[in-house]
């Protein structure tokens, strides 16, 4: 949270970072297999952060996990800055995608899903986060049937739940992706252990997913 | 060219462990083969081209050189949004490969043609190479070009077609010599223009690349023609003939000829959705393009 107050000048996505604050520190902390020193090394885990609104959270944990110096964090879309509003993967040292507009970061996770697979890369798994409402766009639902047709199981997405969708999702999200094959795990966003849980839950043949939900408009501490 | 491509990329598939194909149902039967063989790298998602896209951008990531098929339609126009953010933006090259043109499909109706692709591509990075061969023996260099790099490429296959194949054409290649104007003619229109332009004073030169424009080419055949100086010479005129919406690479020959008086005759397949169907040479000649019209347009640019 003292790196995530650094980021300042985002207003409109605030409640975007702060949602999956806790989400990504435990993906960085306790998860993913990734280093700052080698951040294109090929055996590594891969996290795709699709929801990019509000990057500043990502930045944050970025930083602290020492990716790039933390006094990045204090010139946020500046025209020297290379930490913008929506991320960019040529500018920002181990960040996979760059994203912004929703709805592309589960059709790229299932292909570097399937790529790792195609080059007998077994041991990084792919990670992606997107938000209730980017799944409002129907290019996800594509992405969620194929994965889960064709039993992605090196694939996991987590689906911050603020309940901003416009429609919301009735029967549940969860039910959106089991319908499609998924395993799925509904956990509290802000319960760190938790989230630990639900994202190391594996069943082969099988994508899996994590809903996290967090309480909606947060606007934190 | 589609059984070309399909030939040449499986053979790409055996040979090059980079290689990966990625459909939506267009062509499935035809790679079925080849999937059992590369069941990894041959991925065909269904009918969800946003996804095709999407899944090539992640393969690229991962350091696979992923080839991208449909028609032209679905695969550049429907998924437009995915090329321009999960290749380009990404910097993840892919090549994609298109069949069906701007009419070949004339009996579907205009759901599934595509006269705008190549306008499409030029709104992104500018190190897109575009290939639009006009002849099927023209098509397997292109692809296995494609596989030694990780730079876009984009290669339109059509079932129109030139009598005789130019594998050099990558640059504008000078089939006929005159005096009195400049014809560029890329891919399939080669014939066409050859037909209308028989007895007129003109240079015809042929590309099936027509990205990036070769500007320097061009700069030698207008001079070789023109002549510097007033713009009053008669070989200044440059005719652009293009099997797409004409008036596509009227941009470059501006860029490429800045500093060279020149007037500009830009012909291609028009923006009206003719809401007809008929054959592709019905289309051909509703679009002005076939050998005779092509006579009357280009006679009586250069005269007047």
């Amino acid at each position: 949270m003292t790196a995530l107050r650094r980021v300042t000048g985002d207003v409109k996505h605030a409640p975007a970072a702060l949602s999956t604050l806790d989400v990504l520190w435990v993906l960085y902390d306790r998860i993913l297999r990734v280093d700052p020193t080698r951040p294109d090394a090929p055996e590594r885990d891969r996290f795709l952060l699709s929801k990019g609104h509000g990057p500043a959270a990502y930045y944050a944990v970025l930083a602290t996990k020492g990716f790039f110096p933390a006094d990045w964090l204090d010139d946020l879309a500046g025209p020297a800055s290379r930490l913008g509003h929506h991320p960019d993967r040529t500018l920002v040292p181990g960040t996979e995608i760059s994203s912004g507009s929703l709805g592309h970061g589960l059709g790229l996770s299932v292909g570097t899903a399937l790529g790792l697979r195609a080059q007998g890369l077994t041991s990084p798994h792919v990670y992606v986060l997107v938000g209730d409402a980017e799944l409002d766009e129907g290019s996800n639902h594509e992405a969620v049937a194929y994965a889960g047709a064709t039993g992605l199981d090196n694939l996991t997405a987590i689906v911050i739940d603020n309940r901003s969708a416009t429609h919301g999702w009735p029967g549940g999200i969860a039910s959106r992706f089991a319908v499609n094959g998924w395993t799925t795990a509904d956990v509290d966003g802000r319960d760190h252990d938790a989230i630990a849980t639900g994202l190391r839950q594996r069943i082969p043949h099988r994508p899996h997913v994590v809903v996290a939900r967090v309480e909606p408009k947060f606007e934190g501490a | 060219m589609r059984e070309d491509f399909i030939r040449t990329t499986t053979a790409l598939l055996d040979d090059d462990p980079r290689t990966a194909v990625v459909l939506a149902d267009i062509s499935a039967e035809r790679f079925a083969p080849a999937a059992e063989r590369h069941p990894d790298r041959v991925v065909n998602v269904g009918i969800r081209e946003q996804l095709m896209v999407g899944v090539a951008g992640g393969l690229a990531l991962t350091g696979l050189r992923p080839y991208v098929h449909s028609y032209a339609t679905f695969l550049i126009d429907r998924a437009y949004e995915q090329i321009k953010l999960d290749l380009d933006h990404q910097r993840a090259g892919a090549v994609l490969v298109s069949v069906g043109a701007s009419y070949d499909a004339s009996e579907e109706g205009r759901t599934h043609q595509s006269p705008g692709d190549v306008s499409l591509i030029d709104t992104l990075d500018s190190t897109w190479t575009v290939h639009v061969p006009g002849h099927s023996d023209e098509v397997p260099d292109l692809l296995r070009a494609a596989a030694g790099h990780d730079d876009p490429v984009y290669v339109r296959l059509s079932a129109r077609s030139n009598s005789v194949a130019h594998p050099d054409a990558d640059r504008l290649s000078v089939l006929r010599r005159g005096d009195k104007g400049s014809v560029v003619a890329v891919g399939p229109m080669l014939d066409r223009v050859l037909a209308a332009t028989d007895g007129l004073d003109v240079t015809v030169a042929y590309t099936h690349t027509p990205r990036p424009f070769d500007a320097a080419g061009l700069r030698v055949i207008v001079g070789d023609n023109a002549i510097t100086g007033d713009g009053a010479t008669t070989g200044n005129n440059v005719v652009l003939v293009e099997p797409y919406l004409a008036g596509t690479s009227a941009r470059f020959v501006t860029d490429a000829l800045s500093d060279v008086p020149h007037r500009l005759l830009s012909l291609g397949v028009g923006r009206t959705d003719l809401r007809r169907y008929g054959s592709p040479d019905d289309h051909e000649r509703w679009h002005g393009l076939d050998p005779a019209t092509l006579r009357e347009k280009i006679g009586t640019f250069i005269d007047r």
